[in-house]
Parts: C-alpha cells; sequence; structure tokens
C-alpha cells in the first residue's frame, strides 16, 4: 500500500491509498481522480495519463522503457519528469509519492 | 438541469456507459444518475478479455471500470441484470425488462452491438462461441489449453487476438477466413501480409478464401467446421468473430434517426435533443474526414462520452480526436489511428522484418490513417500530423534517418 498525492492541474490535490501491484494511474482512475484520462486502460497504447513525477520521488519511480519515451515524445508539454502513469507500478518504496497532471491528456 | 430530479439514465453499462456516468460526476452534475446494464456485473473494459486476461495477465478485478463501491459513494444508482425495453420520448422514461419505469431529464443510449452470429447448420452446437462479454471470455478460456484445438471463424482483430491467446495457453488454432486475406475489412494488404506470416511462424493455420458450409458435431457437441470445398477442419471449440452489428432497436422503435447505429451529431446527440448514443452503437460523424461512420473502439466510446458529459452539463464541446484503437498480439504492439478513406497512397516506413514498421495512408501530402507495429513514435506522429492536417514530405516520411519527431515538426 502507498498513500499517493495526485495533483490536478488546477491545484486540487487527492490523497489516494492504493494497493500494491496496481498503476499509479489505476489508482487514479479507480477513484475517479480528473486528468488521469487512461484511454487505452493501460495498455500503454495511448499516452493520455501522462503525469509529472514529483522531483523528490524520480529515482524511486524509475526510468521510462523505449516504448514509454516514444510514446511521451508526442505528448503535450512534456518535461524531464513526465511519466506514463499507467507505467508506474505501486509498492511500499512509493509511499508519500507525489505526482501533478498536466492541463489536458488530449 | 431544469428541475434536476428526473436526472440521466443510462441503458447500457459497458465502458461507454459507466464512463459518461462517472465523467457526469466529475463534471458536477448533481441529479439523479441511474446505470441500466443486462450484464450481471458492474461496468469492465472489454479489449483485455482477447488479450492478457484471456492468457490469464489478468483479473477480472483488474478489469472494472471502477471498484464497486465507487457507484454508492458517487451517487449512481446500479440497475444490474436488467434491460431497457422502450423509451417514451414523450413522457421521458424508460421501461426495464422487470417492468420498473424510470423518469429520464436526458437519456444516455450505450447499448454497443453484439456478435453477429453464423446463419449455418451446427451453430447452435455446444462448444461454439462469440467472444463479447466476460461471460463469453470466462467459456472460451475453458476451452482453451494444451492439446485443445480451436477454430476461430473471421480473421479479424477478435479472432486473431483469440488465436495468439489461445497458442500461448498451448491450444492449436485454425483462423478460417471468407476473404482472399485476413483483416480485409479493417488493414491494408501490408499488415494483412505482416499478421499472416508472424502467426503462421508461432503455429497458427490460416484458411483464406474459405466458406464455412456447416458446424459438424457428435452428441450435440462441436467437432469440426465443414468448408465449401468439402473439407472439415477438425476442433473442440468454435469462436465466432464475424463482426458486431448495433443493438439499435431501441432507438429505432422510437422513431430516432438511425443508418447502421442511431445517428448522432458531434456532441453525440440524436435527432432527439435530449437523447444522446455513444460508444460502438452510434452513426456519427467525422469531421476530419467529411462523413458519418460507426466507430467500433474504445477511444471513440470514451470520446463520445465525453461529448455527451460535457453536453448535459453544459461545458464547452471536448477537443476533436483522431480515432483510434489498438491490438496486442503475442510480444507485437499495434496500434493504428485514422481512416483510409480516400488514400491514393501506401507508404511503408521501417522495416516489417524487424519487426518495426508503420504503414501510412496518404491522400496527396495528407496522412489520413497510420498502422503502427512495434512503432509508437510512428503512431502518435501520424495521429498528430492526421489531426492537424498538415502536408508531410513523402520522401521525409519513408526515409529512417530522419526520426518521426522531426518528420511531424
Amino acid at each position: 500500500m502507498a498513500k499517493i498525492t495526485y495533483i490536478e492541474h488546477s491545484g486540487a490535490e487527492h490523497v489516494i491509498d492504493v494497493k500494491n501491484g496496481l498503476s499509479v494511474m489505476e489508482g487514479a482512475v479507480k477513484n475517479n481522480i480528473p486528468g488521469i484520462d487512461a484511454d487505452c486502460g493501460g495498455a500503454c497504447a495511448c499516452a493520455t495519463c501522462h503525469v509529472y513525477v514529483d522531483e523528490a520521488w524520480r529515482s524511486k519511480t524509475g526510468t521510462p522503457s523505449a516504448m514509454e519515451e516514444s510514446m511521451l515524445d508526442f505528448a503535450e508539454n512534456v518535461a524531464d519528469n513526465s511519466r506514463l502513469s499507467c507505467q508506474i507500478k505501486v509498492s511500499d518504496e512509493l509511499d508519500g509519492l507525489i505526482v501533478r497532471m498536466p492541463e489536458s491528456q488530449h | 438541469m431544469n428541475d434536476g430530479q428526473a436526472g440521466v439514465v443510462i441503458a447500457g453499462a459497458g465502458h461507454a456507459g459507466g464512463t459518461a456516468a462517472a465523467l457526469l460526476r466529475q463534471f458536477g452534475y448533481k441529479a439523479p444518475i441511474t446505470l441500466v446494464g443486462d450484464e450481471p456485473i458492474a461496468p469492465y473494459q472489454r479489449p483485455p478479455l482477447s488479450k492478457a486476461w484471456l492468457k490469464g495477465e489478468a483479473d477480472a478485478d483488474s478489469l472494472m471500470l471502477k471498484p464497486p463501491s465507487f457507484y454508492a459513494e458517487a451517487g449512481i444508482g446500479l440497475e444490474l441484470g436488467v434491460s431497457v425495453v422502450s423509451i417514451d420520448r414523450e413522457g421521458r422514461s424508460v421501461e426495464l425488462s422487470d417492468g420498473r419505469r424510470l423518469p429520464w431529464e436526458s437519456l444516455i443510449i450505450a447499448t454497443g452491438a453484439r456478435a453477429r452470429s453464423l446463419p449455418v447448420p451446427g451453430a447452435d452446437l455446444a462448444g461454439v462461441m462469440t467472444l463479447r462479454s466476460a461471460a463469453d471470455a470466462e467459456t472460451l478460456k475453458a476451452a482453451l489449453g494444451p492439446g485443445r484445438r480451436l477454430a476461430v471463424i473471421g480473421g479479424g482483430y477478435i479472432g486473431l487476438e483469440a488465436a495468439a491467446s489461445a497458442r500461448a495457453l498451448g491450444a492449436e488454432a485454425v483462423v478460417i477466413e471468407r476473404e482472399p486475406r485476413i483483416l480485409a475489412r479493417v488493414a491494408c494488404q501490408v499488415l494483412s501480409d505482416f499478421f499472416t506470416d508472424y502467426h503462421r511462424a508461432r503455429g497458427v493455420v490460416f484458411e483464406v478464401d474459405a466458406v464455412v458450409e456447416a458446424l459438424a458435431g457428435e452428441h450435440g457437441q462441436v467437432t469440426g467446421v465443414r468448408l465449401g470445398d468439402g473439407r472439415v477442419i477438425a476442433c473442440d471449440a468454435v469462436l465466432i468473430g464475424v463482426g458486431a452489428p448495433p443493438n439499435d432497436e431501441l432507438a429505432l422503435a422510437a422513431g430516432l434517426e438511425c443508418a447502421g447505429g442511431i445517428v448522432v451529431d458531434e456532441r453525440a446527440r440524436t435527432s432527439d435533443p435530449r437523447i444522446f448514443a455513444i460508444g460502438d452503437v452510434s452513426h456519427r460523424p467525422l469531421p476530419l474526414y467529411e462523413r458519418m461512420f460507426r466507430l467500433e473502439s474504445v477511444a471513440n466510446a470514451l470520446e463520445q462520452a465525453r461529448q455527451a458529459a460535457a453536453a448535459i452539463t453544459g461545458r464547452p464541446a471536448p477537443a476533436r480526436e483522431v480515432t483510434w484503437n489498438w491490438s496486442d498480439q503475442y510480444d507485437l504492439k499495434y496500434q493504428f489511428a485514422g481512416l483510409p478513406f480516400d488514400a491514393d497512397t501506401v507508404l511503408v516506413r521501417g522495416d516489417p522484418a524487424k519487426p518495426k514498421f508503420a504503414v501510412f495512408h496518404l491522400k496527396g501530402d495528407l496522412i489520413q490513417a497510420v498502422e503502427a507495429v512495434n512503432a509508437p513514435a510512428e503512431f502518435m506522429g501520424g495521429r498528430q500530423l492526421i489531426a492537424q492536417r498538415r502536408p508531410i514530405s513523402r520522401a521525409r516520411l519513408a526515409d529512417m534517418s530522419i526520426s518521426m519527431k522531426e518528420v511531424a515538426a
């Protein structure tokens, strides 16, 4: 279990307990948090679950795969800490994780 | 929303209906929302049923759109195991299969499509199935395993994904296709050839140009598929994947305009402005291609759920999207965007032997559609260029030494 803080582009914060094994994306979608669309349901096929990982958490969330990087390359407003949240698996290690959302996923 | 009491009724609790309900709440809709679905379970994702779920890589929980507790918490009424049987437009209510009546201020029809059956003798034998629902997928999964033989009728996405999953589970798979090539309705020749070779190399047998005359059986159980040339393909189970007509009968009976699906506008409104239709059941405008079409994809279901939820809550129309979809077969990531309407040229970028390539369908200098295998940059870049209607240089697009990022820049 990890407590994850999702911050919408508007600044609205949602703190959610997410089960280990789920993805950061699933934690948001299953709790109906706006700002993460995840149209493909986690197949790394759509890049609509883009988030910015808080700087302090970048090493713990790992690095994107080549596939993910290619998808991110074409997402809007990409930064160094951009990730696709469907590709970040939740574990105890990520307890306290903070992710921020872009203005739009489309 | 007027008196705010009757609220929204959503007929159909699939991916489109479930998403529309959740979005209405996200968008601040306060009046009652009732989701009516004929399956006994809350809205779930169908795509994994022929992919990860079938191979045992995803469990039932992970398929659910929202956890079961979500609906009560969000104040969304879930009426499961019942269906809407008629729409009273004048009185603004629907009648349910259990005789109850629900009033509505806005109605969303999200009844989807159903698997087409095969009108041949033997189609009612045990072991003959289609794949649409979680229950269908359970039946199919139980029929697969080492030494079992699956005959797939129809070489479309569902059939090919099921064949790939069958192989992964150790079963034999034969794909029987009426057309001269698989994916004839949905993909170009290059892709058909590629997928044929890829599946063959993994043990799938193809029968193309093949007419199914009958399904043979013993003691009520299917044992083979009899083809037009007299051969019988022996099998223990048959999966029929020959398309999915829309469930638009409700709308037709209510006098809404239909044309192979319920006709809607860019905000998912039917010919009655208080009634919306979203997902596989709708026949919708494709502004990029200046025509109407019925799309069958999750991306379409979600786009139209956003359109309807935005219209009902008085939000501006969401941004136009380029239609897209994906298919997972073995280790391949196949993504496609746009539709190849009016295309005059097929351009291949990359190498199918790798396998990492994309097929672009061009109309002059405009990209109409892209089909990408293990080529996410080409998919994403292609999708962007389709949306922007920006002319590209064919020479640069074909040149792998120029990155897709540069081509799209």
